[in-house]
């Protein structure tokens, strides 16, 4: 019975463990509840594995599946290593928030019906905007509104998609969708809106960089890779999702090519790899759907890994922007040299992980015979080397001497570093250990030696277009706008002009209102108690005011 | 060398700088010419011409800094913009 619950009440019991456990016991905590997480995830033989029921519907707690499972893996092992990495520094409320964001994942990822996978999806919702929260500024706090905000409007979307689809269709059960009927389209919408899509991408760099150093490592994680792994399981193959990809991807690009803050660098950069899965999802064909999957359990390492780079300079410097930081390899070469892997793998640099698995989906364009995909993404590929590979690591690391000499980082970030370093490197060196345990099986060979040159010199000469438009690149202290922009100003002044309106109608409305009182008045005073047309007259009075009103009916009559 | 360049750390001196630009330089020449005799496998034609990577990652990347360059003219604001 215990092997079938579902592998998210691990997490979630780790979570409510953070709430009551004394500090020196959070190491312990943060290795076993992901662990065994993990282990009762293994143990899932495939299919439906625990059932129950919401009124007439039979909910499916836990479906298992290998994509589920990869899914599951990576965000078990995230959680892990995220644990080692924050549990000196992260407060109670975010180690225990990050835990049952993660939970919430978890169970996305085992979510066998559209019902239970809702109910995940809204709580990792909940705890995602309390990470968020958890960066304790002013900043943080809106942004976390901002994100809270989006996120609802999503699940909301989502929800009313689902709900169309069940009474479309009277099934609730995770299942590839064709595109057809209002339901699946706003389906499609809202799992889109958590994986940053247009016109929702801006919500990703504008709230993860606020939270903690440790916060935007687990942020950096979830959300995207669950909406990745929603559109793998309901939409494959849907062509849409094709140019949705395409632009994340340059989106992405264009947007940290302009950026200043470190941190916000790293966010736009995971939209741009977003980008490349769900480019390889609308594909669709097996070796697409293998490229996604692979492409996303990688990209949480050496994200994380990056993050984790990032957060350890936050934490040391108390600085997040590049025209801030600079020099710091002389004082932090751990936090440096992991950073740079990291910086690698995400240019999917021959032999680290981002090669072994974003390859994949340059070869499902090619089999696919789509040219102009093929060679949109490869040069992509050269621009996230432009904007991640090289641009963070020299801007925050070398650039020039900021002066600064700060401690690397502490212990336990650094042990979390070099394990994230070591996955980049061991998944680029031996693609067969992540290859079998893709959705369909794999017969491609990354390491031949015309690919490595093509990839060689692709990205060794961006990184030269890179320094000889260095002075193009200068860092500015400016932000982008972004379509953050209509709901940050454009509602707002909306808002402000309604608002006006209103104060102006209800000044016109009051005017006339106390002119009506004074008729009113008037009227009242007419008609009342001692007004004129009250008053008893006398009947000599009546009278002649009869005989008058006789007098002119009859001139009338005459006249006409 | 000077005294000046003395205090720099090793990787700041001008001269390692020119040197690890002429590595540089080297690495990538030796990418182009590495297809002399390892021909690269295109998928469509154009992608087997010599050098057709470097001169593609190149020009895809002067492309988009020049793009983000013109919609940074027209995107870019102070950093204050949303605290006001």
């Amino acid at each position: 019975m215990i092997e079938t619950l579902p592998p998210a009440l691990w997490l979630f019991a780790g979570a409510l463990s953070f709430c009551l456990l004394p500090e020196r016991l959070r190491l312990p905590a943060v290795l076993i509840w992901p662990a065994l997480a993990w282990f009762f995830a293994w143990q899932l033989p495939d299919g439906v594995q625990l059932t129950g029921s919401l009124l007439q519907f039979e909910l499916q707690w836990v479906e298992a599946s290998t994509v589920r499972r990869l899914f599951a893996t990576v965000f078990c092992l995230m959680t892990l290593v995220g644990g080692v990495y924050a549990y000196r520094h992260a407060s109670r409320t975010e180690l225990a928030s990050a835990f049952a964001y993660a939970a919430g994942a978890l169970g996305v990822c085992f979510a066998g019906d559209l019902i239970t996978l809702f109910i995940f999806w809204e709580m990792m919702a909940i705890f995602s905007t309390a990470v968020v929260w958890c960066g304790n500024t002013e900043d943080a706090r809106k942004a976390g509104i901002r994100y809270a905000l989006v996120h609802l409007l999503g699940g909301v979307i989502l929800k009313f998609g689902i709900i169309l689809l069940i009474i479309e269709t009277g099934s609730t059960e995770v299942r590839a969708l064709t595109l057809g009927s209002v339901g699946t389209w706003l389906m499609l919408i809202g799992v889109l809106i958590n994986a940053a899509a247009p016109p929702f991408s801006a919500w990703l760099a504008d709230a993860y960089p606020e939270a903690s150093p440790s916060g935007t490592v687990f942020l950096s994680a979830y959300t995207t890779k669950t909406a990745v792994l929603c559109l793998i399981l309901l939409f494959p193959g849907a062509t849409i999702l094709i140019p949705v990809g395409l632009y994340m991807v340059f989106y992405g690009i264009i947007y940290a090519l302009l950026e200043n803050d470190m941190r916000r660098i790293l966010a736009y950069s995971i939209v741009n790899q977003v980008g490349f899965m769900v480019c390889a999802i609308g594909i669709g064909t097996e070796t697409a759907i293998n490229g996604a999957a692979a492409h996303a359990f990688a990209h949480i390492i050496y994200k994380a890994l990056l993050m984790m780079s990032a957060g350890a300079v936050l934490l040391r410097t108390g600085k997040r922007k590049c025209s801030d930081l600079g020099g710091l390899y002389q004082t932090m070469p751990l936090a440096m040299w992991c950073g740079v892997i990291g910086a690698l793998a995400i240019s999917s640099f021959p032999f680290t992980s981002g090669y072994t698995t974003k390859s994949l989906i340059n070869v499902a364009a090619q089999e696919q015979g789509m040219m102009v995909v093929y060679f949109l993404l490869a040069a992509a590929s050269a621009g996230v080397f432009l904007h991640a590979g090289i641009k963070f690591p020299w801007f925050v690391f070398f650039q020039k001497d900021s002066g600064m000499r700060p401690k690397d980082a502490p212990l336990n970030m650094s042990v979390a570093m070099l394990i994230m370093s070591a996955i980049c490197l061991l998944l680029g060196l031996f693609p067969q250990w992540i290859y079998p345990h893709l959705p369909y099986p794999v017969a491609y060979e990354p390491y031949k030696a015309d690919k490595l040159i093509f990839y060689f010199q692709l990205l060794l000469f961006s990184g030269l277009a890179f320094f000889l438009l260095l002075p193009w690149m200068k860092r500015t202290l400016t932000i982008t706008l972004d379509t953050d922009w209509f709901y940050r100003r454009a509602l707002n002044a909306c808002a402000a002009w309604c608002l006006r309106c209103w104060q102006v109608l209800q000044q016109f409305v009051g005017e006339e209102s106390r002119r009506l009182d004074r008729w009113k008045n008037a009227t009242r005073a007419l008609f009342s108690q001692g007004g004129v047309l009250a008053a008893t007259w006398s009947i000599g009075v009546t009278v002649l005011l009869l005989v008058v009103l006789l007098t002119v009916y009859i001139v009338f009559y005459y006249l006409q | 060398m000077s005294d000046n360049d003395k205090n720099l750390h090793w990787l700041m001196r001008p001269s390692t700088i020119r040197r690890i630009w002429w590595l540089f330089a080297g690495v990538l020449a030796l990418t182009v010419i590495a297809q002399f005799w390892m021909p690269v496998k295109g998928y469509f034609g154009v992608d087997s011409l010599f050098a057709f990577a470097a001169l593609y990652g190149f020009l895809s990347c002067v492309a988009m800094v020049f793009v983000a360059k013109l919609l940074g003219m027209l995107l870019k604001r102070d950093e204050d913009y949303y605290r006001d």
